[in-house]
């Protein structure tokens, strides 16, 4: 359908804020659909495509992963909460699960040194590091991530 | 998100649709490894038609690798774009897999 101002990308980009909010069960199932969805946001706001294809689904996927099999030790009870905030400069986004946190920089291991290399786990944490501006752990109604990546170029 | 075997020759090749995530790893390894038991010994995984792969899916990639190691055989890798390539490299697996750039380049060097 043609739109008189143009197609979607050609509009100012300072003027879109997206917010996802939602909350899903304690089930690796459904870490590709939020992660579908956040990348949606990043695809609307026209971030680079290697943010939207690798940054994002990787650190987003990392981060619900350990909410659920290590925060909420994979308890299809408990629930894990997403808050993804992305404008024109930046994408934050926040999840939250039942568990009693962790001491971040202390569970991070570096997996390329030589004698972890052949290592099976340990690159989660390090992998959201690397591909985030910024990671933070902190508690606020339960064990919080947040993630913060800035616009590339 | 799925995983297609087929044999081309000696060489059992799996080709990753979609994500190689947590959700799905075990699946992966399980069908590899079921091959691995038949008595194959080479295999290709080509990531042609992958999304992205999270650290639970590289996990699975060097298990895989040192349990067909173990059997005396081989395991490679084909078609990793630019963005998978950057995940290989970040996690210095580069270092640990033969990645070929084709299919065909892969089937070859075995």
């Amino acid at each position: 359908m043609a739109h008189p101002e143009g197609n979607g990308a050609s509009l100012p980009r300072m003027q879109l804020r997206l917010t996802l909010e939602t909350s899903i069960p304690s089930d690796v199932r459904f870490i590709e659909r939020i992660v579908a969805l956040v990348q949606r946001q990043c695809r609307e706001l026209s971030y680079p495509n290697r943010q939207c294809a690798l940054n994002i689904p990787v650190a987003l996927a990392e981060a619900l992963s350990n909410a659920i099999l290590y925060g909420n030790l994979d308890d299809p009870q408990k629930s894990v909460r997403v808050r993804a905030d992305a404008d024109a400069e930046r994408v934050v986004i926040e999840v939250a699960d039942e568990g009693q946190g962790f001491d971040l920089a202390g569970s991070t291991i570096d997996p390329t040194a030589p004698e972890n290399l052949r290592r099976e786990d340990g690159r989660g944490l390090y992998l959201m590091t690397k591909l985030m501006h910024r990671v933070e752990r902190f508690n606020r109604d339960g064990n919080v991530v947040r993630l913060t990546l800035h616009r590339d170029g | 998100m799925s995983f297609a075997l087929e044999k081309q020759g000696e060489i059992v090749v799996v080709d990753v649709e979609g994500q190689l995530i947590v959700g799905n790893r075990q699946e992966l390894k399980q069908k590899v490894l079921d091959e691995l038991e038949r008595g194959e010994r080479k295999f290709l995984i080509d990531f042609s038609q992958t999304g992205y792969i999270d650290s639970s899916g590289l996990g699975v990639l060097v298990s895989l690798s040192k349990k067909i190691r173990e059997q005396g055989g081989e395991l490679r890798l084909a078609n990793l774009n630019e963005d998978l390539k950057t995940l290989f490299e970040l996690t210095k697996l580069d270092t640990l897999f033969q990645i070929a750039d084709s299919r065909e380049r892969a089937l070859e060097s075995f």
